[in-house]
């Protein structure tokens, strides 16, 4: 179980996360929506202990990791695989060795596991025959599922996807929503994405939890968020352009 | 008085960003440190880095270091025909070489070339999120990108520092024996004559500590790029210009210790 407990983060004078609380369950996929900028991919980050908090708590297992370092936070981090927003590949390295990064890096392994693990996960993500290309060289979907099968290899319990969707077309993107629920009912890990795309949010969460002025304003399944009251949420929900969201800005 | 309360305001944020940017670079330097005494060891990495950094830099140093030694013994030739000490000429350059421009100008080439290169290098992968990868694979960023540049940037600075001597002075015979008319024997020995172990030291001493500074000033610049392109761009630009400076600094601070204490 991952708890989120108070969490604060400031950059500069800019308040991102204020006090926010979010409790995510073993086994079950959380979607976090949210308008552009308004600090998913900072929680995220905190998730994983790439950003330290001014203030608050992450406790992943019973361990909180804000207060770790070195050895003890990269043993909670082999808990986790991340899909970046980017993919953020490896430009230098080739698609197997960013895929085998985790395993070249932490196991002492044959070179033929470790090649069979790779091929393994870039089937898992129906890509075959492109071990030995340069991400350059690869397609933006491509580099995508390149990045989902490098979030995979090391067997995560927890898996974290940054805008799993953003960048690729309507009929790739609803293809790595479908990976990401497979990948779900396969290796029954936990799920967090962030996103601002409803549709792939509705399809892959068992619950949706909505970011909005540092807090988490909304929680809860597909349905209740569907069909919520809160008109904030219903402005974004149904993307439209007047609202609370947009006439604070505008009062701002 | 608005106008005097900005100018100390500005001047104040200066003098901040000033004692950040010293904090910044000692923890960083400190991280190295440890890391460098720390498993896991890249040796592969540093062979690679050093084939980067060292092999490739060949050429420019030779044709740099040549063509200074020759320069410096037609410069002092204009004075030293005066006095009819030409055969001086083989001391001066041998020693200009070894004590001061053989490791000064490796270590401005390294900087220029591969201390920009390793800052670009950084930056893109800095902002493409590839750094935050690495974290996010339970590896330190310092252990994996900026230790192997640090040894093999050490290990390729001293070498090409020794070459480049070799080459000045090289270039400093040719120009004496063939232009000159210097006999081959009485520059040789004019040459080596002078030369103190402490010299050659001094000059890798030197070698050692530029080389330490052009891989904490790329990497860290490297490492704090932000804001796409334009800010990678800005990075490079910032590290090739400190890199210059402070190794003159480095330089002169140096030359003065070793002046002082180290005869």
């Amino acid at each position: 179980m991952i708890e989120i407990i108070n969490l604060c983060k400031n950059f500069g004078t800019h308040k991102v996360l204020d006090n926010l609380g979010l409790t995510i369950n073993t086994g079950e996929t959380t979607v976090i929506i949210g308008r552009s900028g308004c600090g998913k991919t900072v929680l995220l980050r905190h998730i994983i202990g790439i950003f330290r908090p001014d203030f608050g708590q992450v406790i992943i297992d019973g361990k909180d990791i804000t207060k770790l370092r070195g050895r003890e936070l990269n043993d909670i981090r082999m808990k986790f695989g991340m899909l970046f927003q980017g993919s953020a590949l490896f430009d230098s390295l080739s698609v197997w060795e960013n895929v085998a990064f985790g395993l070249l890096e932490h196991y002492n392994k044959r070179k033929s596991a470790i090649m069979d693990r790779v091929r393994e996960c870039l089937s898992l993500v129906g890509l075959e025959g492109v071990e030995n290309f340069k991400p350059a060289e690869l397609s933006g979907g491509m580099r995508k599922r390149v990045g989902l099968a490098r979030a995979i290899c090391m067997k995560p319990e927890i898996i974290l996807y940054d805008e799993p969707t953003t960048g690729v077309d309507p009929i790739m993107g609803d293809a790595i929503n479908n990976l990401i629920l497979e990948l779900h009912d396969k290796l029954k890990v936990t799920s967090i994405a962030v996103t601002h795309d409803m549709t792939s949010a509705y399809k892959i969460a068992d619950r949706i939890a909505m970011l909005y002025n540092g807090k988490i304003i909304a929680l809860g399944t597909p349905e209740e968020i569907r069909d919520t009251k809160d008109p904030i949420v219903r402005q974004f929900v149904y993307g439209e352009a007047e609202g609370p969201i947009t006439n604070t800005r505008k009062i701002e | 008085m608005l106008n005097v309360k900005r100018k100390f305001e500005a001047l104040g944020e200066k003098a901040l960003a000033f004692i950040r940017y010293i904090g910044g670079v000692t923890v960083f330097f400190s991280e190295i440190l440890y890391w460098i005494i720390h498993p896991p060891f890249r040796v592969r990495h540093v062979i690679k880095q050093a084939e980067k950094i060292g092999a490739s830099s060949l050429p420019i140093v030779s044709l740099i270091s040549l063509f200074t030694g020759m320069v410096l013994a037609l410069q002092s030739a204009y004075q030293m025909q005066k006095i009819q000490a030409e055969m001086y000429i083989a001391s001066l350059v041998a020693l200009s070489m070894i004590r001061e421009l053989g490791p000064v100008l490796t270590a401005l080439i390294v900087a220029g070339r591969c201390g920009a290169a390793i800052t670009a290098e950084i930056g893109t992968m800095k902002v493409t999120e590839q750094i935050d990868a690495l974290e996010a694979l339970a590896t330190n960023p310092i252990n994996y990108l900026v230790v192997p540049r640090f040894w093999a940037l050490l290990i390729s600075l001293i070498t090409l520092t020794i070459y480049s001597d070799f080459i000045g002075i090289t270039g400093g015979y040719l120009v004496g024996v063939c232009k000159l008319r210097i006999p081959h024997y009485t520059y040789v020995k004019m040459t080596f004559d002078p030369l103190t172990q402490s010299d050659m030291r001094n000059g890798l001493y030197k070698s050692f500590v530029f080389a330490i500074v052009i891989c904490v000033v790329a990497c860290f610049e490297g490492m704090r790029a932000k804001e796409g392109a334009e800010g990678v761009g800005k990075a490079t630009t910032s590290s090739v210009v400190r890199s210059f400076v402070l190794i003159i600094v480095c330089d002169c601070l140096l030359t003065a210790f070793m002046y002082f204490f180290g005869r």
